[in-house]
């Protein structure tokens, strides 16, 4: 079947169609829900062997031939995102049950997650960088809904600033395709990354460059434009900030990622330096808020903007390894990401207040939920065997080989704020004796639980799996290290 | 405030209809004219809040118990249909079909399945519009 | 004629950067759709100003204007459009629970409820 890479994304699209017919029963919502996310896993799936095992797979969308139309590649590094960002909509989707509550469930939160699912999946396989924009929008436009679904004050007030900086940076980036356009004459991305390659480094490609470094910094949060990040993002529930810590910032890291590999390779001293700089002041940023709040949702929202950091700087280093690194690390901390927001969820919930001077000594009652946390704090911190290891490990080594040993000294660093936050997290939350006792009922959180477990547990496997994802990510790198591999595959030539 | 506008509701009901006809014509002209599903479908939802302005949200919708989301869903339903027809045919996604069609009464047409797509257009966007403006316009 | 629409654009930005620092929620909005009528004039410059006839390739193919870049602006317009309606909702749900539309009230990370 030659449309296979679009089963990811077709899928959420029709499972939201048929959900806004079903906005009057919550329950059939919920049925559907799962159904669907579960077929999007398994389609992911199948387009990953697919890609395994025939190399890159393109869909020339309405038969227009490559460079006119718009064309979608799955390559490993996509459908690997494409699967990750699958089974963590799956997980905050079966944790919602219990969570988000009617109001909210009546008011299309669930078809709204598919689109921001249709829209993430979109982003990572499209290979037109208009079209990249138009995925961005659906995925924003959901965004903007779920952070004020459900109309608390600290949610209307936050969505604003949130929508605001959104748009600002949408026209950026509408202005930043102008000018690619205006410059290369074509919008589909290998062809862009051809164009490019004959110009060679004209400063108007640095411009450009950097114009899309603030574009998508301003969805990924990176040093001096993640400002709006931790405001917006305490604001909503736990699943939805689940879903955006894992996401939506990722997105903007893919699209670094892949420009930063495709087309502006050329000026590498001058636009990798900004962004290995920008990314050591990341973060430094990061850092300083994780450990200077006090609050379950600040210290990992914090957490994001380290990771962002960290991520950055393996696309600065730009070598084989160091791209390994990130792309390791990327999908790490995406399943981690979730899986740390969906206990700290449950944690808020349990104990009534995401102040940490106000929670302690849950450990009592909820064992289960403080080791998995811990389990899951040692691998953010990356604890070998635990999964963020490989990949700090590999970004810091080619760190080191290209000497740029400041920066590997602050990732290393960093690694130990980022321990030292989270196990201060859990001292505080589960071993701390609260000030005021525990009530004796304990509340039920199995269903909760075991969403969040399940990605707990998704990314211990994929740690000490290390050697069997390892071909599919060398995969993923081989087509970002040689942009001829994605050229070829797209132009079919 | 109830103010005597009959003038304004007797001409509402006639021009209602005479926006709604050259929305489906704009509609219509869509494919090798200036025109298509979006205008079309903002043309008819213009339509819709004339009668809002003339009489009240009540009386319109006794008159057009249309639930607007569902017909954002349909619209989409159609759209996202189209489009993966071509999933039966394998061929890419979003193909696009055409022949002409000798029909009574239209002689020589051409008939387009992006013509269902933009049907798909039009019911969202006719949905969309009227969902805001009656969001606004209900608190009220 | 490109330097002309270059200016518009550049005027229609400041207009926006004017209205989007101002105080007012409204202001901010009417902002941002400024802010995206001078992105869409600028992406229509892109593509070059009076390359001679409508953007189909016809009989005589030396004479055709860009269509992408008026494809481009079609799709951005639509998009401009629902998220300006999007903000303009959720404005007026915000001015309804939180009782101002003044932004210096609206400052703050703070949790209230």
């Amino acid at each position: 079947m030659i449309n296979l890479p679009i089963l990811p994304i077709l899928i959420p699209l029709a499972a939201a169609i048929v959900l806004i017919f079903l906005s009057k029963s919550v329950s059939a919502q919920r049925i559907v829900s799962v159904i669907a996310s579960t077929a999007t896993v398994i389609s992911a799936i199948i387009v990953m062997a697919k890609v395994k095992s025939d190399g890159i797979q393109t869909v020339d969308m309405g038969s227009w031939p490559a460079p006119f139309g718009i064309t979608l590649v799955s390559d490993m590094l996509s459908i690997l995102l494409v699967l990750t960002a699958s089974v963590i909509t799956l997980c905050v989707v079966l944790y919602s049950f219990r969570s988000i509550g009617s109001g909210r469930e009546n008011f299309y939160y669930y078809p709204i997650v598919q689109f921001l699912l249709l829209g993430v999946n979109g982003s990572f396989t499209t290979g037109d960088i208009f079209n990249l924009f138009v995925f961005f929008e659906i995925m924003l436009m959901s965004s903007y809904v779920l952070i004020v679904i459900g109309g608390t004050k600290i949610q209307l007030r936050e969505s604003i600033k949130y929508i605001l900086v959104n748009v600002i940076s949408s026209a950026i980036f509408v202005i930043a395709v102008g000018f690619l356009y205006s410059v290369t004459g074509s919008l589909n991305m290998a062809h862009i990354s051809v164009r490019i390659s004959e110009i060679g480094s004209e400063p108007i490609i640095t411009v450009l460059a950097v114009l899309f470094l603030i574009v998508f910094g301003l969805k990924g949060a990176i040093f001096p434009l993640y400002f709006w990040l931790p405001g917006s993002y305490a604001a909503p529930p736990a699943p939805i900030l689940a879903l955006f810590g894992s996401l939506l910032t990722k997105v903007g890291i893919y699209a670094i990622l892949r420009t930063y590999t495709l087309f502006f390779y050329h000026d590498q001293p001058f636009t990798h330096d900004i962004l290995s700089m920008l990314a050591l002041l990341t973060i430094v940023a990061g850092v300083i808020g994780a450990l200077a709040y006090r609050d379950v949702k600040q210290i990992l929202i914090y957490n994001i903007i380290i990771a962002v950091g960290i991520l950055l700087f393996g696309i600065a280093t730009m070598t084989e390894e160091s791209i390994a690194g990130t792309v390791f690390y990327l999908i790490h901390d995406m399943i981690i990401k979730a899986g740390l927001f969906l206990l700290g969820g449950i944690m808020i919930y349990i104990a009534g207040t995401s102040n940490l001077n106000k929670m302690g000594g849950l450990i009592r009652q909820y064992p289960s939920l403080g080791w998995t946390f811990l389990l899951a704090s040692f691998a953010l911190a990356g604890i070998p065997p635990l999964s963020g290891f490989t990949g700090k490990l590999l970004i810091v080594r080619s760190g080191f080989a290209e000497s740029e040993y400041v920066g590997s000294i602050i990732v290393l660093l960093s690694s130990l704020a980022v321990l030292y936050s989270v196990i201060n997290l859990f001292m505080a939350v589960f071993w701390k004796t609260p000030e005021t006792p525990l009530p004796d009922v304990k509340k039920r959180t199995g269903l909760l639980f075991v969403p969040a477990a399940a990605l707990v547990v998704l990314s211990v496997l994929y740690g000490v799996g290390t050697e069997a994802v390892y071909p599919y990510v060398m995969q993923a790198v081989d087509a970002l290290i040689q942009p001829e591999i994605y050229i070829d595959a797209v132009l079919k030539e | 405030m109830k103010t005597n506008d009959v003038i304004f509701q007797t001409v509402a009901k006639v021009v209602f209809f005479m926006i709604i006809f050259f929305a489906v014509r704009i509609f219509f002209a869509g494919h090798y004219y200036p025109g298509g599903g979006f205008v079309g479908g903002l043309l008819t939802s213009g339509a819709i809040v004339l009668l809002l302005l003339a009489f009240d949200m009540k009386t319109v919708k006794k008159g057009l118990p249309i639930d607007f989301k569902c017909l954002i869903g349909l619209g989409l339903l159609f759209g996202a249909g189209t489009a993966a027809g071509s999933l039966l045919f394998n061929v890419p996604f979003f193909t696009h079909a055409y022949d002409y069609f000798q029909l009574p009464l239209f002689g020589k047409t051409s008939l387009h399945t992006a013509m269902l797509f933009d049907l798909g257009v039009y019911f969202v966007v006719i949905g969309v519009t009227m969902t805001i403006i009656q969001t606004i316009g209900e608190s009220e | 004629m490109e330097i002309l629409m270059c200016m518009i654009a550049g005027l229609l930005f400041a207009a926006a950067v004017y209205l989007m620092l101002s105080k007012s929620l409204l202001r901010i909005i009417i902002g941002t759709g400024l802010l995206s009528h001078g992105t869409h004039l600028m992406l229509l410059t892109m593509g070059g100003l009076k390359t001679g006839t409508v953007p189909v390739l016809g009989e005589n193919a030396a004479a055709y204007t860009d269509p992408i870049p008026q494809a481009l602006i079609l799709t951005a317009i639509v998009i401009s459009f629902g998220v300006t309606a999007v903000f303009l909702v959720i404005a007026y749900r915000a001015y309804q629970e939180l009782g101002t539309d003044n932004m210096d009230q609206l400052r703050g990370t703070e949790s209230d409820d």
